[in-house]
C-alpha cells in the first residue's frame, strides 16, 4: 500500500499536469520606468484607445503617478478634449463595436491582472495573416476578434504550416514577411512600453504599496523583537 | 479613609457589573498548561485575524455596491479611488486567506494532541461549527467582487444542491433567488456575508471560549493539569494566562503580522492563490471559464467531490468529509490523547492524512484530468480512511507512559547551537585563488555532510513515527 502510494505521488506532476501551450515571451516589466509608461501611455492613446476604455484610470492619476504636469498629460497623452479628472474613455460606443466586431471590445483596465504581462507582450506580437474577417489571426489567442491593429509598424507576418503524417496541417512558426515602419527591437521597444503601462494601470497603487512594504516590515520586525525580548523578562520565573 | 471621586465611580460600577471577576476568571486567574507550543499561538492568531476581517470589512462595505452592475466598479473604485482603499481590501482578502491557514493549523493542533477527547469534545463541535461558518462566511463573500470567478465559482457550489433528489432544483432556485447568480443572489449574500453569518460566528466563538475556560486548556503532553494540584488550589502546571500567555501571544502577533504584511505589500496575490486572475475579468453569465477552481481553501473538498464519479454522491462525500470531522471524539478510542505518547499506527495514520489533505487542496486548483481524478481518489481513500478506521486502529495501537506532569522541551534558543553545529556540517572551507592571485577560503556545500544529515534526519522521523 505504501509502496503505492509513495510511486503515486512520484508520477503525480508527470502524468496529470503536463499542459501544452505556446511559450511565451517576457516583457521588461519595470513600472517606475516613468519615460517607458509615459510613452506607452501615448502609444495607448494612439493605438488602443479608438476600441478600448481604460475606465479605471483618471489622467490626473496618471500625472501624479508619473510625476509630471496636468498639462503636460493633457497636451501629450491624453486625446483632444480630455479633462484632467476625466477617466480613459473610448470614442466608441458599445452599439457599434457590437456591429463592427460582433461584440463590445473589452475595457483594458485589468487585462494586465487576467492575462498577465508577458501574454500581452506575445499576444501582440503574434499576429499572423490569415483568411478570417479581420484579415488576420493570432498565435497567443486564436480566432481573435481584434484586427492586427499594429500592422503598420511590426510589418505583415505570415504563417508557416508543417504537416504530419496524418495530412493535418500545424500551426508551427510565423516569419516576418514584410518590413513595418518598425525595426523588430524599436516594435518591441514599443510593445515594452504599452504593456508595462498596462501593467501600471491594472494597478496603480503598486509602486506605493511596495515602496510603504519595507518600513512596515521595519516596524514588525522591531516589534517582534521587543515583543520577544518582553516575554522572555515575564517568562523568567517559569521553569 | 473617604474614596476618591475616581474610585467611588469604579465602585458603582464594580457593584453592578463583574469587571473583575470576569477578568480573573479568564484572564489573570485563569491557569493554563506552562508548556504550550508553537501550535499554540494559532487560536489568539485567529481571533485577531477575525478582528481585522471585522473592521476592514466594515470600511469595505462604506464604500462597495451590492448591485451586480455597480459591484465590480465599486471593487476598483475602492482600489484606486478611495484613500487607502488597496489597503484596506488586500488586508480584507489576505485576511479571507489567513483566516483558513490559522483555523486549519489550529485543527491540526487539536487532532495532533488530542483537544478534542473527553473532556473537550463539545470545544471541538463548537469550533466544526465555527469552520462551517467560516466557509460559508468565505464563500458568500467571495461572490462580492463580481468577477468571473466569484460568479461562475457561485455558480457550481449552488448547483451542487440541485444534485439532491426531489427537491434538489427546487432548493437551488430557492438559494439563488433566480434561475441562475444574479443581482438577487448578489444582494442576499451581501446582506449574509455582513450581518447574519458574522453575527453566528461571533455567538460560536464566545460559546468555543466559554466551552474552553470551563474544562480548561489541553496541552502538547495531553495530560490533565487539574490532577495535580498544589495547596492553594492552582494548578502546579499551570501559570496564569494574564500576564504570561498574553505576553507570548503578542510575539506570536508579530511574527504572523511580518508574514501577513509581506503578503499585502509585496504579494497580495500570491501567485493566483489568495486573488484568482480570472476574478480580475467582471462577471459575465454567458461566458463561462475554460477552469473553474474554487479558492485555495476549499479546494481539498472540491477535488474530493470531483472524485467521486457520480453527482449525488460526489456532493455527499464533500459534505461527508466535513461530517466526519464533527465525529472525531467518538471516533478516536485511545485513551491517550497527545501524538508524543501514542502508537506507530495513530502517527503513521496522521502523517498520511496530512499528505492527502494537502494533495487534495493540490489538486483542486488543477483541471480534472484522468491522472489528477485517479490520485483524487487514491487521496480521498486515505482521507476517510484516517477517520473511519480510526475506531479500529486507535484500539490496536501500543500507547507510551504518560508522564505525570509536563515536559520540558528545549526552547528556540537552546535549538540554535545544534543549527549552527549542522551548518558546520554541511558546508566545508575550500580554497579559491582569486584575480589577484591571493588565495581565498569561501563556503562550499559539503556532499558527505549533507548526506549524513539527511541519514540522520530520515532515522530520526523514522524514529518518531514508531
Amino acid at each position: 500500500m505504501k509502496k503505492i502510494i509513495i510511486t503515486l505521488l512520484m508520477l503525480l506532476p508527470l502524468s496529470t499536469f503536463a499542459s501544452v501551450g505556446i511559450e511565451l515571451q517576457s516583457a521588461n516589466i519595470d513600472v517606475s520606468d516613468g519615460d517607458s509608461l509615459q510613452r506607452g501611455a501615448k502609444n495607448y492613446v494612439n493605438y488602443c484607445l479608438g476600441c478600448h476604455s481604460l475606465k479605471h484610470i483618471r489622467y490626473k492619476r496618471m500625472a501624479m503617478d508619473f510625476g509630471v504636469e496636468d498639462n503636460k498629460v493633457l497636451a501629450e497623452i491624453a486625446p483632444e478634449g480630455a479633462r484632467i479628472y476625466d477617466q480613459m474613455h473610448t470614442a466608441m460606443n458599445a452599439h457599434d463595436g457590437t456591429k463592427w466586431f460582433g461584440t463590445q471590445p473589452p475595457d483594458l483596465s485589468l487585462i494586465a491582472r487576467s492575462r498577465g504581462a508577458d501574454w500581452l507582450y506575445s499576444y501582440l506580437k503574434s499576429f499572423y495573416l490569415d483568411s478570417s474577417p479581420t484579415g488576420s489571426n493570432n498565435l497567443v489567442f486564436e480566432d481573435v476578434g481584434m484586427p492586427n491593429v499594429l500592422w503598420e509598424l511590426q510589418g505583415i507576418q505570415t504563417p508557416v504550416y508543417k504537416e504530419d503524417s496524418a495530412g493535418n496541417k500545424k500551426l508551427e512558426s510565423i516569419v516576418l514577411k514584410q518590413s513595418g515602419t518598425m525595426t523588430e527591437k524599436e516594435f518591441d521597444q514599443f510593445n515594452n512600453d504599452l504593456v508595462n503601462f498596462l501593467v501600471y494601470v491594472g494597478e496603480p497603487t503598486q509602486l506605493e504599496r511596495k515602496s510603504m512594504g519595507k518600513y512596515v516590515l521595519l516596524f514588525l520586525l522591531m516589534f517582534t523583537v521587543l515583543a520577544y525580548f518582553l516575554k522572555k523578562e515575564y517568562w523568567k520565573d517559569i521553569h | 479613609m473617604k474614596p476618591t471621586r475616581t474610585e467611588a465611580c469604579g465602585n458603582w460600577i464594580l457593584s453592578r457589573f463583574p469587571v473583575t471577576k470576569l477578568w480573573n476568571e479568564h484572564m489573570a486567574q485563569y491557569y493554563a498548561p506552562k508548556n504550550f507550543n508553537f501550535w499554540y499561538f494559532f487560536g489568539s492568531l485567529a481571533l485577531l485575524v477575525l478582528v481585522n476581517q471585522l473592521i476592514t470589512g466594515i470600511l469595505l462595505t462604506m464604500n462597495y455596491k451590492p448591485d451586480a452592475q455597480l459591484a465590480f466598479d465599486s471593487v476598483e473604485y475602492i482600489m484606486r479611488d478611495v484613500n487607502w482603499g488597496w489597503l484596506v481590501r488586500y488586508m480584507h482578502s489576505t485576511g479571507a486567506s489567513a483566516f483558513f491557514i490559522v483555523v486549519y493549523l489550529h485543527m491540526f493542533r487539536g487532532i495532533m494532541y488530542g483537544s478534542f477527547k473527553q473532556p473537550r469534545e463539545l470545544i471541538w463541535i463548537f469550533g466544526m461549527l465555527i469552520y462551517v461558518c467560516l466557509m460559508a462566511e468565505a464563500f458568500m463573500g467571495y461572490l462580492l467582487p463580481w468577477g468571473q470567478m466569484s460568479y461562475w465559482g457561485a455558480q457550481v457550489i449552488i448547483s451542487l444542491f440541485s444534485a439532491i433528489p426531489v427537491v434538489g432544483d427546487d432548493l437551488s432556485l430557492w438559494f439563488r433567488g433566480d434561475y441562475v447568480i444574479s443581482d438577487a443572489t448578489l444582494n442576499r449574500f451581501f446582506a449574509f456575508h455582513v450581518i447574519s453569518v458574522p453575527l453566528v460566528l461571533l455567538l460560536l466563538i464566545f460559546l468555543h471560549i466559554v466551552a474552553l475556560h470551563e474544562v480548561g486548556s489541553n496541552n502538547p503532553d495531553g495530560i490533565e493539569i487539574k490532577d495535580k494540584k498544589g495547596a492553594d488550589g492552582i494548578p502546579l502546571d499551570g501559570i496564569p494566562f494574564h500576564p504570561y500567555y498574553s505576553v507570548k501571544d503578542i510575539v506570536g502577533v508579530g511574527v504572523f503580522l511580518f508574514f501577513f504584511a509581506a503578503v499585502i505589500f509585496y504579494a497580495p496575490e500570491m501567485g493566483g492563490y489568495f486573488l484568482e486572475s480570472a476574478n480580475f475579468i467582471p462577471a459575465d453569465p454567458l461566458k463561462t471559464p475554460e477552469h473553474i477552481a474554487p479558492v485555495w481553501y476549499f479546494t481539498p473538498f472540491y477535488a474530493i467531490l470531483r472524485a467521486v464519479p457520480d453527482k449525488f454522491a460526489g456532493v455527499i462525500a464533500m459534505g461527508g468529509a466535513i461530517v466526519v470531522l464533527f465525529l472525531l471524539p467518538w471516533l478516536d478510542r485511545s485513551p491517550i490523547k497527545s501524538v508524543r505518547y501514542r502508537g506507530g499506527i495513530y502517527k503513521k495514520a496522521l502523517a498520511l492524512f496530512v499528505i492527502s489533505f494537502v494533495a487534495l487542496g493540490y489538486l483542486g486548483t488543477q483541471p480534472a484530468t484522468a491522472g489528477a481524478v485517479l490520485a483524487a481518489r487514491v487521496f480521498t481513500a486515505i482521507y476517510f480512511g484516517f477517520f473511519l478506521l480510526m475506531p479500529i486502529y486507535t484500539r490496536w495501537e501500543k500507547t507510551k507512559p504518560v508522564p505525570e506532569r509536563v515536559t520540558e522541551q528545549p526552547s528556540l534558543e537552546d535549538r540554535i547551537p545544534a543549527v549552527i553545529e549542522t551548518f558546520h556540517e554541511v558546508t566545508a572551507k575550500k580554497s579559491f585563488t582569486d584575480t589577484e592571485g591571493n588565495t581565498v577560503e569561501k563556503l562550499r556545500p559539503n556532499p558527505s555532510g549533507i548526506a549524513n544529515v539527511l541519514v540522520r534526519g530520515l532515522k530520526k522521523l523514522k524514529a518518531s513515527l514508531d
